[in-house]
């Protein structure tokens, strides 16, 4: 490979850590695809490349201390990634895409964005997304549109459809968002890029805009599957001030996986209920040929079932809309972003705020939440819903008696044209249908690319793992990586 | 609504009372963040991301407020749930920032209290329904402006106390007198400074009426702003006489939320809140359930200070007080310090509690705010008063002249055995010089001692008035009765 | 279940949205057919079932009650669409 901006997280880290490279210029290759790429895809909402030149200087210097008593260097000192909109960035503009928080600037960071700064990551930029986290498509950006750069027709997928589409085009290294419900998973299928959803509780919650506060969790997007590893690491582990953060150690993941992961003895779970009608051809044929190479490669497979699967989507949509209609009550103009009405009285100052700063779908959202939890719904949908969470749960609970990870594809087809779902919410809230009972399960799941189809898009398998162990999964998929091509194949920014 | 005739009496009525008690533990910081959570400060100094509401923050908990909700539970006899969960309320407002606030809901920490307290020599006993965690709201300023409102989030996540009573108090007196004594528990176990001025403790109460001997309960109002102890009595006064009238006149009481309004002494309709409240109440998924093991319940039980009623128990038996004046004496934690202060000076219970009792709390009154009994503020400290019945009963100044030195004492704050000596009021207990008086008195009331000696025995209270006053009243009375009556009947 | 545009109306109060007369048409609709979907919940008997509200087996930890943050209320105001000194302003609230 020639071009700095195409390196792979973990050779940009070797070359910086032996002097072959420096951080400056890498970022100033990363800045420069930017500006090429940009008008075409449209990631960025903001690039701050004041900023990223400045870390990048501070990284080199970091870097030419190696191996001195000072030496504070990391894996990722000197790395160019890109955040999603959605992690508050102290001093840099945090709109989450939407319209109501247009002119935000953070006063903190998040615990992410503070661990990825004390790491020495460089920081290029924030990242287009659906506002809210809500969508699947990036199409609900109150901001702007982002293409798919394998087909700029194409939707990059959603939420997180901005951190998948730098990484694509080769704008960033690597890039962080949030999955709620697919929101990684699904744009990194997409967008043929590796993405892994921790466990819940994995990674702290604090500084990242809330969507829905029990299936919300951090994670990474790299070109490969050792990039996103070292990106999880870095920011993986318990915070003291995210409640819900678990206090378990973190794996030297990249350390663990090593040179020469192995499947052997591995079993692979292969869920019924995720093969069945509306699968595009192309996709179950990739994934089931994926499946065939970890049997290859030593790996068995046994078929196991999640009964309550079709139950999942009408479960994540009760419980989604209700904690983010309440996550979303902040947003009323009195201590940040927009007011508008105040010249008519409160009432009038909070409806119009709300009204004009949410776009149609975070509102429709807003709306069914308030719906759900309201006097006299709350007993026929939300509890309903927080027990079939439970069943949902058990049949991971079983199903990983049998076995050590679940393969399944991460979405029923690939990346759909701009516009085509946009009319008819139910239709787009499918999508997510093999992602979303992941995080009702709070389990890990990472998607990495594993074909293309017949028109060109690229295909994720999906990776389903136990509480805790993205080890597993990431070794699972660094293994699967070791012997196919599908991670190198690059997009090429084509109509 | 007239004053003279009641509604009430006349409909043979019986007044139904739950109070709600909203109490401020006495925490350094808020119940989910790390910003101060003390009283008085500029606008929004005690506030940082979390409890302004910023986008994605979280709340993490203040272990020395459980701590503190466990005392409550133990003082209360109520049952700790091991499980408790945290619960969102959802409403809109400018002092509420994250548009929920973070309370207990299906699964409060704490049920099945109960709390005695005395009115009139007559114990009762109310059972508790729950106590739960909350967070505070923050504060609005309506008067600086004509349009606009200011709001400081200073109090936003003070942790607060809910205390819900079952509906069994019966009258406003009653229901003060719940408050204090709810207020004495919580300065006994050192989790709130119980302020009521300062908003640190306020109650709402659910006033209904039904007639007298029916057991369904009548449609009740709530009223809210109940923040003194004398607003409390007024407010449901004025609300019992509101509901007899209506309910005497045929009408239907509306369930309403109503504001005490101190300044006209009226509760009035909160119609503005337009909407009927809709919580929508969930599990708080930003943090986990709350788990009071049975090891931290046992230790707090261990840390736990001797409360009102055991500390009333032992004045009777180790001071041989009366059950009164011990009750007295223990209803606030600062009087009893003060009374056992003077007792450690002083070994003479019974005399210190009676003046304690009659003069000590009639200055401490004065010197406080309404309902408030102020010790801080008295010019003299427990071992004075000590040194003062010291005085009394090693003869050095009578119980009479000791009322003297006690004014000068609460005047100068000196210690009383200087007054003694400045004011020259050693008691006289030279005989010699009590006959020279006794002498001079018969002399000069010739007249009188021939009318005793005939029979008047009644006027020997005279004598003893002469001689009191010719020695400005510094005689020691026993000497002088025995001499006088040497004398006259001799 | 059955949605009319007055039960949009008094939804949109409680979530303080002023929904235009086209929103609230669209929204009948939409929310109609999303609560038709998920009803299909009702299918599941889970009367026997504990509801998941955390998917974390924990409890909930604790901070120590000390006095760590605040002091910086001209941070607090940064953002804020009106102030004064200190204080967020906001239309006057009537009780």
């Amino acid at each position: 490979m020639s071009r700095l901006d195409e390196l792979s997280i973990e050779e940009a880290s070797r070359r910086l850590a032996s002097r072959e490279i420096s951080s400056r210029e890498l970022t100033e290759a990363c800045l420069a695809r930017i500006e090429v790429t940009e008008p075409k895809v449209g990631s960025f909402l903001e690039v701050t490349a004041q900023l990223a030149r400045q870390q990048a200087d501070d990284a080199d210097r970091r870097l030419a201390a190696t191996g001195t008593r000072t030496s504070d260097t990391t894996a990722l000192t000197g790395i160019p990634i890109a955040l999603k909109d959605i992690f508050l960035t102290k001093d840099v503009r945090t709109t989450c895409a939407s319209r109501i928080l247009e002119n935000f600037i953070p006063t903190f960071d998040a615990t992410v964005v503070a661990r990825l700064r004390r790491a020495g990551a460089v920081l290029l930029g924030k990242l287009n997304m659906d506002e809210f986290a809500m969508g699947s498509s990036c199409e609900n950006s109150a901001m702007q549109l982002t293409r798919n750069p394998w087909k700029l027709d194409r939707v990059p997928g959603g939420s997180s459809g901005g951190s998948a589409t730098c990484v694509a085009a080769h704008q960033a290294l690597g890039s962080f968002g949030t999955d709620t419900g697919g929101s990684i998973r699904l744009p990194a299928a997409f967008c043929g890029v590796a993405g892994i959803k921790p466990t819940y509780g994995r990674v702290s919650r604090y500084g990242v805009i809330a969507f829905a506060s029990s299936l919300d969790q951090v994670g990474p997007m790299a070109s490969t599957t050792r990039g996103a590893a070292l990106l999880l690491q870095t920011v993986a582990g318990k915070d003291p001030l995210d409640s819900t953060s678990i206090d378990a150690p973190v794996p030297d993941y990249a350390g663990a996986i090593g040179t020469a992961p192995t499947v052997k003895g591995l079993r692979i779970g292969i869920p019924r209920e995720y093969f069945v009608e509306g699968l595009d051809a192309d996709v179950e044929a990739a994934v089931r040929a994926a499946i065939g190479k970890l049997q290859d490669l030593g790996a068995t497979i046994v078929e196991v079932t999640l009964p309550h699967t079709e139950y999942a989507v009408a479960t994540y949509y009760i419980v989604a809309t209700a904690e983010a209609s309440s996550n979303l009550g902040r947003y009323d103009g009195v201590r940040y972003g927009r007011r508008r009405g105040e010249e008519q009285g409160l009432r009038d100052m909070y409806g119009e705020s709300r009204e004009q700063g949410f776009g149609a779908e975070v509102k429709r959202r807003i709306m069914l939440g308030t719906y759900v939890l309201s006097a006299g719904y709350y007993d026929a949908y939300y509890s309903k819903a927080m027990r079939v969470r439970t069943l949902i749960r058990r049949d991971f609970e079983q199903a990983f008696e049998r076995c050590d990870v679940i393969a399944t594809p991460t979405a029923p087809a690939t990346a759909f044209e701009i516009g085509s779902r946009t009319d008819d919410p139910l239709k787009m809230y499918l999508s997510d249908i093999l992602t979303i009972s992941v995080n009702l399960a709070g389990l890990p799941g990472m998607s990495i690319p594993c074909g293309l189809d017949s028109a060109g898009l690229p295909i994720g398998l999906q990776l389903i793992g136990k509480p805790l162990d993205e080890l597993t999964l990431l070794r699972t998929a660094a293994a699967y990586e070791d012997s196919c091509h599908w991670h190198r194949v690059s997009a090429e920014l084509k109509p | 609504m007239s004053a003279a005739r009641s509604y009430y009496q006349e409909g043979g009525f019986e007044t139904v009372i739950g109070l709600e008690v909203h109490c401020q533990l006495a925490t350094a910081s808020k119940l989910f963040c790390g910003c101060s959570a003390a009283f008085g400060a500029g606008a929004n100094e005690h506030t940082c991301p979390v409890c302004l509401a910023m986008p994605g923050v979280l709340p993490v908990l203040n272990r020395c407020a459980v701590d503190y909700a466990i005392r409550a539970a133990l003082a209360t006899d109520s049952t700790i749930n091991t499980n408790s969960r945290w619960a969102r309320k959802n409403y809109f407002y400018p002092d509420l920032p994250k548009a929920y606030q973070i309370t207990q809901y299906e699964q409060p920490y704490c049920e099945h209290g109960r709390v005695t307290f005395d009115l009139d020599g007559t114990e009762h006993t109310v059972r508790l329904t729950r106590i739960h965690m909350e967070e505070d709201a923050g504060k609005s300023v309506h008067d600086a402006h004509a349009s606009w409102s200011l709001v400081d989030l200073n109090r936003a996540g003070v942790p607060l106390l809910e205390i819900v009573s079952e509906p069994e108090l019966r009258s406003g007196a009653e229901a003060s007198a719940y408050m204090r004594k709810m207020r004495s528990l919580v300065r006994y176990l050192g989790i709130s400074d119980g302020n009521m001025n300062e908003g640190s403790m306020r109650c709402d109460a659910n006033v209904s009426l039904r007639k007298r001997g029916a057991t369904t309960l009548g449609t009740r109002a709530e009223i809210k702003n109940l923040n003194s102890f004398r607003s409390i009595e007024r407010a449901i006064a004025y609300e019992i006489e509101r509901q007899a009238e209506i309910l005497l006149g045929g009408g239907a009481i509306v369930q309403e939320t109503r504001l005490w309004d101190a300044d006209r002494g009226v509760t009035r309709s909160m119609r503005s809140k337009e909407e009927a409240h809709d919580y929508r109440y969930f599990p708080e998924p930003d943090l986990l359930p709350l788990v009071i093991d049975d090891a931290w319940i046992e230790r707090a039980r261990s840390e736990l200070p001797e409360l009102p009623d055991a500390r009333r128990g032992r004045f009777v038996t180790s001071y041989g007080l009366s059950g009164y004046d011990s009750g007295v004496l223990t209803a606030s934690k600062e009087l009893a310090d003060w009374f056992e202060a003077a007792v450690a000076a002083h070994d003479n219970p019974k005399a210190l509690a009676n003046w304690i009792t009659s003069e000590v709390l009639r200055i401490a009154n004065e010197s406080g705010a309404e309902g408030e009994t102020d010790f801080s503020q008295l010019p003299f400290a427990p071992e004075h008063l000590a040194a003062l019945v010291r005085l009394i009963d090693d003869g050095t100044i009578s119980g009479k002249i000791a009322k003297t030195v006690f004014s000068k004492m609460v005047e100068s704050g000196d210690d009383p055995a200087a007054i003694v000596a400045r004011e020259g009021l050693v008691q006289v207990t030279d005989e010699g010089a009590i006959t020279a008086i006794v002498d001079s008195v018969v002399a000069a009331n010739t007249a009188k001692v021939a009318e005793y000696k005939s029979g008047k025995d009644k006027l020997f209270g005279f004598f003893v008035g002469q001689v009191m006053k010719e020695s400005q009243g510094k005689a020691n009375p026993a000497s002088v009765n025995r001499l006088l009556k040497e004398r006259l009947d001799g | 279940m059955p949605l009319d545009e007055n039960e949009i109306r008094r939804v949109a109060v409680l979530a303080r949205l002023h929904l235009g007369e086209d929103e609230v048409a669209r929204l009948t609709g939409d929310l109609g057919r999303i609560l038709g979907f998920v009803g299909k919940l009702a299918e599941l008997d889970t009367s026997d079932i504990e509801p998941t509200s955390h998917v974390v087996a924990m409890s909930t930890p604790y901070r120590e009650d000390e006095v760590t943050t605040g002091g910086d209320p001209d941070s607090a105001i940064t953002n804020a669409p009106r102030r004064d000194g200190h204080y967020f302003v906001v239309p006057r609230i009537i009780e």
